[in-house]
This record gives C-alpha cells, structure tokens and sequence, in this order.
C-alpha cells in the first residue's frame, strides 16, 4: 500500500512538471495572440480544459467569441460520460461532488480508471485532480510572465508526453478483449474522422465503439461471457 | 463579450462535468449499462490519444510524435513505470526533432 502511494505521488509529480509546461505555453501564447493578462488565468481557473483553452484563446483572439464558446463546449462534452464513469470517485459528500467535478480532467479519469482498488480510487481522483489544477494554473502564470522566454514545449517533445501516458493508463483495462475493441475502433473512428469534422466532434465519436458490442453481445444475450464482466461491474459499484 | 464566453464556457463545462456526476448518482443503472461507463470513459481517452498521436490540426502530426508515442506505449506495454513511458516519449521525440524529423 505504502509503495502504491509513493508510486501515484511520482506520477503526479511527472504530471505536474509536464502540466507547468503545458500551462506555461499557453500562458504565452494567450498574451502573444494580444488578449488581455486576466483572460488566461480566468480559463486556467474557470474553465481547467487544456484543449479547450488552446482552442478558444485562438478563436477568441480571431475575434470569434461564439465559436470559441461553441467549439469548447464541443471538445467538453466528454466531460459527461467521464462524470457518468468515475462519480463513485469523487466521494460521498455533496461537497465533495460540486469541488471535485471541477478538477475532472482526462488524465484525472485516466488515473481514476487505472486504479483498481475503489477504496483507493478516491484518494487518485483527489490527488490528481489537486496536482493538476496547480500546476497547471502555475504554467499559466509563468507563462503569462515570461511570455515566450518558457520556449515551445513541442521542442521538449510533451506532445508526445500527454498521448503516450494516456495510453499507459488504459492499457491495463485493454487487457479485457470486448473494452480492446470498443477503444480500438473509437480511436480509428476519431482519428479518420479528425480532417472532415470540427474539432471536438472526432474524440465524440470516439463512442462509436461501443457498437462493436452490439455484434458481440447477441450470441451470448442471454448470459454474459464469463470473466469479462463481473469484475467491472463490481468495481463500479464499490466505488459509490 | 470576452469575459461573457469565458463563463459561458466555464460555466458549460462545469455543468457537463457535474451533469454526469448527478447522473450517476440519480439514475438506476442496469447492470448492463453499468458496465459500458468504464467501456466509453476508456473509448474516449483511446479516441483522444489517437487523434492527439496522429493529428495536428485536420493534418498528419508528421512522425516525430508518433514515433514517441510508439516507443512510450512499447514501455508501457511491458510495463514499465508511468513516469518512464511519458520521458521516453517526450525525449524520442524531442530528439527525433533536434535530428530534423519533422
């Protein structure tokens, strides 16, 4: 237990050093479009959606506030199946929902998922969710102060950082062959999707593939294959 | 206006993130609908990291990312420890960069 701990504060402290980063371009870049110092960390705070940030601040700066708005809430929209998949996490007091909804985040539901212990996926969710909402505000407030001096993160490579810990995070769970095809096709969908669709809508369609259970489920409609899904369902469940 | 799309947005996430919160909690699940939240939670982050890998914009990302990110799932795969396959990531792309790999 105790090396488990120690082993989820490395991962945030990874985190939070590729969040500052992050952060910190976009802090710059918000400021070198010509918006005003408040309109970055407003976002950072309120809003805590690195993607949507990135693509609002540029809409914004174009002068197209309405497609900044549309485009973000577009790109959030998952934020409602994630809330429908990790609630159990967040902990059982209204407080703790209305806090914690905040911090929800793709690397928060990534780590949350990963963690197989429900009595342990509250304390990830938290400790996560926290890190990240710090560092990420910090990145933005370096960034914002030394304009362009924090360097393009790309030349770092933390491009490749966010995609490659996502799939280090699920990879656990693509283990089980039905969630392997479920993620396998969403990806393709999304991705073939991405040059004719605007933003935010290709990651959406992610969930087509979950018709591939469909296919999958009618032969055994009436009893569910064995070991696929009783485990997921109890940790579903324990967890609220 | 500017300050009118900040919160509009704000406030649009947050009800999305909380919405499916309360959902959860509200709503009487069957089992088998339970069993899909994991399932599209995971489709999601997959559809994510695939489009981040791949794309830039509505074009190809070029080859350095997704050379790094391959060598970071190929870590993560034999599972090696978070941290390792995010650095492996990061430096085989930063350093495909610096040897001029777009």
């Amino acid at each position: 237990m105790r090396t488990l701990q120690r082993t989820l504060v490395r991962d945030a402290v990874a985190i939070a050093a590729a969040m500052v980063a992050v952060g910190g371009s976009f802090g710059a870049i918000s400021v070198g479009y010509g918006l005003p110092v408040w309109v970055p960390f407003a976002m950072s705070t309120l809003v805590f959606a690195g993607g949507a940030q990135f693509l609002a601040v540029g809409l914004l700066a174009a002068g197209n506030p309405i497609a900044a708005v549309l485009a973000g809430l577009l790109l959030n929209a998952r934020h409602l199946p994630f809330g429908l998949a990790v609630a159990g996490a967040l902990g059982p007091r209204r407080r703790d929902r209305i806090i914690g909804s905040h911090l929800m985040t793709d690397e928060v539901v990534a780590f949350t998922l990963a963690e197989p212990d429900p009595a342990a996926r509250r304390r990830t969710y938290w400790l996560i969710g926290l890190t990240l909402f710090t560092s990420w505000n910090l990145g933005t407030a370096l960034g914002v102060l030394l304009g362009g001096a924090t360097g393009d993160p790309d030349t770092f490579g933390l491009d490749a950082a966010f995609p490659a810990g996502v799939i280090a995070l699920i990879l656990p769970s693509l283990r089980d062959r039905p969630t392997r095809l479920v993620a396998l096709t969403g990806a393709a969908a999304a991705v073939l999707l991405t040059p004719v669709l605007p933003a935010g809508l290709p990651v959406l369609c992610g969930l087509v593939g979950l018709l591939t259970l469909l296919r999958a489920r009618r032969p055994s409609a009436t009893a569910e294959p064995p070991g696929t899904a009783p485990q997921k369902i109890k940790e579903t469940e324990g967890s609220c | 206006m500017l300050i009118a799309s900040i919160i509009a947005l704000a406030v649009g996430t947050y009800a999305m993130r909380l919405g499916g919160v309360v959902l959860r909690e509200r709503l009487e699940l069957a089992d088998s609908v339970q069993r899909l939240l994991p399932m599209a939670a995971v489709a999601l982050l997959a559809a994510l990291a695939g489009t981040a890998t791949l794309m830039a914009g509505a074009g190809f990302a070029g080859l350095a990312r997704p050379a790094g990110v391959l060598v970071g799932a190929l870590l993560a795969g034999r599972r090696l420890p978070f941290v390792a396959v995010v650095v492996a990531a990061a430096a085989t792309t930063a350093l495909l960069r610096l040897a001029g790999v777009r």
